[in-house]
C-alpha cells in the first residue's frame, strides 16, 4: 500500500521556486530517505505533506487520502519533526509533551517517559533554556510518543550528538520493524545510506533520482585509482576513450571549499568540472579527475572494459576499482556545479 | 478545549499584570474622589476654561463633582485606553505569534483543524477581556462603596458594556491582522488602538469630523454621551458590532488558507 504519494506536486512562493513536478511514492513499512542540498525543496515537500501549505498544482495524498480534505485524520496517525523545532516560551518540556498528547486526546505519559529516558531529555527543563539538541529531542518525543504509523521528519538529526543520533535511529528501526513507515529528509548522505532502504534525491526543486539505496549508489559508477609514472600519457589515453561530444578535457577538478555535506576524507576529491545534470542524460562518463604525484583518481560511470582496454597502452603499475559512497555519487552525478 | 486551557495558562501572568495595573489605577482615582469633590467648584472652573481640550475629553458635559461624572472621565479614560491597548496587544500577537515564535509548525501538525485553533484562540482572547473587565468593574463597585458613594447602576453598566464592545472590536480587528502577519504585529496593533483613540478626540473637537465617531469604537464608548443620555448610540454600536463580526470572519477565512512556513 502506498502511504505517501505525490503527483506532479508543484509549489511556488510567488515567483520563487519551491518544488516543481515532484512525483514520489513511498510504500508502507519503508524507511525512506529524502536527500538534497539546502534549499533544494525538502522542507517545502514536507510542509506540503503535513498540510501546512497548499500546493500550487499537482496533488499529494497520504494513506490514499487527499491531504487538503483529510488533514485531521492523516495527522492523527503521523508524527512530525520540523527542521527548526521551537516551543512556547515560559513552559517546560513536560508541558509541551502533555499539550501535544492533549491535542491528540491521548495519554502518552508512559511512552513519553521511556523516550525521554532513552534520549536523555529532562522533562523538567524550561523551553527557554533548551539547547538546539534538547529542542530537537523534545520534538522527537512529541513525534514518537503517540506511536503513529507514519513518521515524517525534516532533518531530524541536526543538533544531536552522535550517541543520541544512534539511539534515535535505533528507536526508528524498532518502530520500522513494527511496521511503521518512515520518511526523513537529510543532507547527510551517510546517514541515509546507513539507515534507509530507499531514497529520493531532490535538486533545485526537482526529483533528480529515486530508487533503492543500492541502486542509487550503484549507478555503475566506480572510483578508479591508477598509479602511473607518466601522467601525461594517462591523460591522453583517457581523452581518447571519452566520447567526442563529452566536452570535458581530462584535467584536475577545482578543489572544494568547505561546503561538503559529508566528511570529506579523500583529499583528491573535489567538485566535478562537468555541466552534469543527470547520470542518465549526461554523456561524460568521467568525473572528478584528480591527480597528485604518480597517482590519478577519478569516478568512472561507463564500460569498465572499455576503460581498461583504453588504458592498456598506458604504463600503469597499479589500478584499484572501488565502490564509491553515496556522497560521491551525489556530489558528482546529481549535483549541479556550484549548487552546494 | 486543550488549546484554550493552555493559552489561558500561558497568558496568566500578562493578564494579571494588565488587570492589576488597570484595577489599581481605578482604585487610586476613586480613593482621591472625596478630596476632589471638596474642590469641585475650582476644578469645574479650571476644566471648563481649557478651551478645546474641555470638549475634546467631554468635560463640558460631565460634572466633576458628581461621582458618575468623575468616574466617566477619569476611570473611563483608564479603562478605555488601557483596555483598548490590552485588547490590541493580545489580539495582534495571537496567531502571528505562532509564526513569529515558530511554534505554528508544532501546533498545526497536530490533528486539530485550523478552524478549531482559531476558535479556541479567539475564545481565549475574549475570556481574558472578560476577566479584565469583570475585575475592573468589581474593583470600582467595592471602592465606591468603600468611599461612601453610590453608582448610578444603569449608566455604570452601559459604560462598561460599551468598553467591552470597544475592546472586542479592537481585539477582533487585530486578530484578523494577526491572521495575515507572519511576524509580530504588536506595533501595528498598539498603533491602531492609539489612532482610534485620537480619531475620537478629533471628532469631539470639530463638528465637521463628527462622522469619525462611526469609525472609531471610542465614538460609542464616549462617557459624556453615555452618562448624559443614559444610552449607547445604537448606530455607532451597530457599526462596531459589524466590524467585530467582520474581523472574526476574516480571521477564520484567512487562517484556513494561510501557508505556514
Amino acid at each position: 500500500m502506498e502511504v505517501i504519494k505525490t503527483d506532479h506536486l508543484t509549489k511556488y512562493y510567488g515567483k520563487a521556486r519551491g518544488i516543481v513536478d515532484l512525483s514520489l511514492s513511498v510504500e508502507e513499512g519503508e524507511f525512506f530517505g529524502f536527500i538534497g542540498p539546502n534549499g533544494a525543496g525538502k522542507s517545502t515537500t514536507i510542509r506540503l505533506l503535513m498540510g501546512l501549505m497548499r500546493a500550487t498544482s499537482g496533488s499529494a495524498s497520504i494513506y490514499g487520502m487527499n491531504i487538503g480534505d483529510n488533514k485531521k485524520k492523516i495527522l492523527e496517525n503521523t508524527g512530525y519533526i520540523p527542521s527548526e523545532a521551537m516551543f512556547y516560551p515560559g513552559t517546560t518540556v513536560s508541558e509541551i509533551l502533555k499539550l501535544s498528547a492533549g491535542l491528540r486526546h491521548m495519554d502518552c505519559s508512559a511512552e513519553a517517559r521511556r523516550l525521554c529516558e532513552r534520549l536523555q531529555l529532562d522533562p523538567g527543563k524550561k523551553t527557554d533554556e533548551l539547547s538546539l539538541g534538547n529542542r530537537k529531542k523534545t520534538a522527537i518525543v512529541c513525534a514518537l510518543q503517540h506511536r503513529p504509523g507514519l513518521y515524517i521528519f525534516d532533518e531530524p538529526t541536526s543538533g544531536l550528538d552522535p550517541l543520541i543520533q544512534k539511539e534515535f535511529f535505533e528507536i526508528l528501526q524498532e518502530r520500522n520493524a513494527e511496521g511503521a513507515t518512515i520518511f526523513l529528509s537529510s543532507h547527510i548522505l551517510s546517514e541515509v545510506q546507513r539507515w534507509c532502504s530507499r531514497a529520493a534525491v531532490i535538486r533545485e526543486g526537482r526529483l533528480a533520482a529515486c530508487g533503492h539505496i543500492t541502486e542509487l549508489a550503484g549507478t555503475r559508477a566506480k572510483r578508479i585509482s591508477v598509479v602511473c609514472p607518466d601522467m601525461h600519457e594517462l591523460r591522453e589515453a583517457l581523452q581518447r576513450i571519452l566520447p567526442p561530444d563529452s566536452g570535458s578535457p581530462v584535467k584536475d577538478s577545482p578543489s572544494v571549499h568547505g561546503s561538503s555535506p559529508n566528511q570529506d576524507k579523500n583529499p583528491l576529491r573535489g567538485k566535478a568540472p562537468v555541466q552534469g545534470r543527470n547520470p542518465i542524460r549526461d554523456k561524460n562518463p568521467l568525473r572528478d579527475f584528480r591527480s597528485g604525484g604518480n597517482t590519478a583518481s577519478f569516478l568512472w560511470q561507463g564500460d569498465i572494459k572499455e576503460l581498461l582496454d583504453g588504458l592498456s597502452q598506458v604504463p600503469y603499475t597499479d589500478i584499484t576499482v572501488t565502490e564509491p559512497d553515496l556522497s560521491e555519487i551525489f556530489m558528482h552525478f546529481y549535483e549541479q556545479e556550484g549548487s552546494l | 478545549m486543550t488549546l484554550l486551557k493552555f493559552e489561558l495558562k500561558r497568558s496568566r501572568i500578562s493578564l494579571a499584570v494588565w488587570t492589576a495595573a488597570i484595577a489599581s489605577l481605578l482604585l487610586i482615582c476613586l480613593i482621591i474622589f472625596p478630596d476632589m469633590k471638596g474642590q469641585v467648584n475650582e476644578l469645574n472652573a479650571a476644566f471648563s476654561s481649557m478651551g478645546s481640550f474641555t470638549e475634546a475629553f467631554g468635560m463640558d458635559r460631565l460634572n466633576f463633582g458628581e461621582l458618575m461624572g468623575f468616574y466617566g472621565l477619569e476611570c473611563g479614560n483608564i479603562l478605555g485606553i488601557g483596555g483598548a491597548f490590552f485588547a490590541a496587544y493580545i489580539g495582534v500577537s495571537s496567531l502571528a505569534g505562532e509564526e513569529k515564535n515558530r511554534t505554528a509548525e508544532y501546533l498545526l501538525t497536530h490533528p486539530v483543524s485550523r478552524t478549531r485553533i482559531v476558535a479556541e484562540k479567539l475564545l481565549g482572547i475574549f475570556c481574558q477581556i472578560l476577566i479584565l473587565n469583570a475585575v475592573s468593574m468589581l474593583t470600582s463597585i467595592v471602592v465606591v462603596q468603600g468611599i461612601g458613594e453610590e453608582l448610578q447602576m444603569k449608566e455604570f453598566l452601559l459604560l462598561h458594556a460599551a468598553y467591552l464592545l470597544l475592546q472586542a472590536e479592537i481585539a477582533a480587528v487585530c486578530f484578523a491582522i494577526s491572521a495575515v502577519l507572519r511576524k509580530s504585529g504588536i506595533g501595528a496593533g498598539l498603533g491602531l488602538a492609539a489612532i482610534l483613540y485620537f480619531l475620537n478626540i478629533i471628532a469631539n473637537l470639530t463638528e465637521d469630523a463628527k462622522w469619525l465617531k462611526y469609525i472609531t469604537p471610542f465614538g460609542y464608548a464616549e462617557a459624556a454621551d453615555i452618562i448624559t443620555e443614559s444610552s449607547i448610540d445604537p448606530a455607532m454600536a451597530a457599526v462596531g458590532a459589524c466590524v467585530t463580526i467582520a474581523g472574526i470572519a476574516a480571521a477564520f477565512f484567512i487562517y484556513e488558507r494561510k501557508d505556514i512556513y
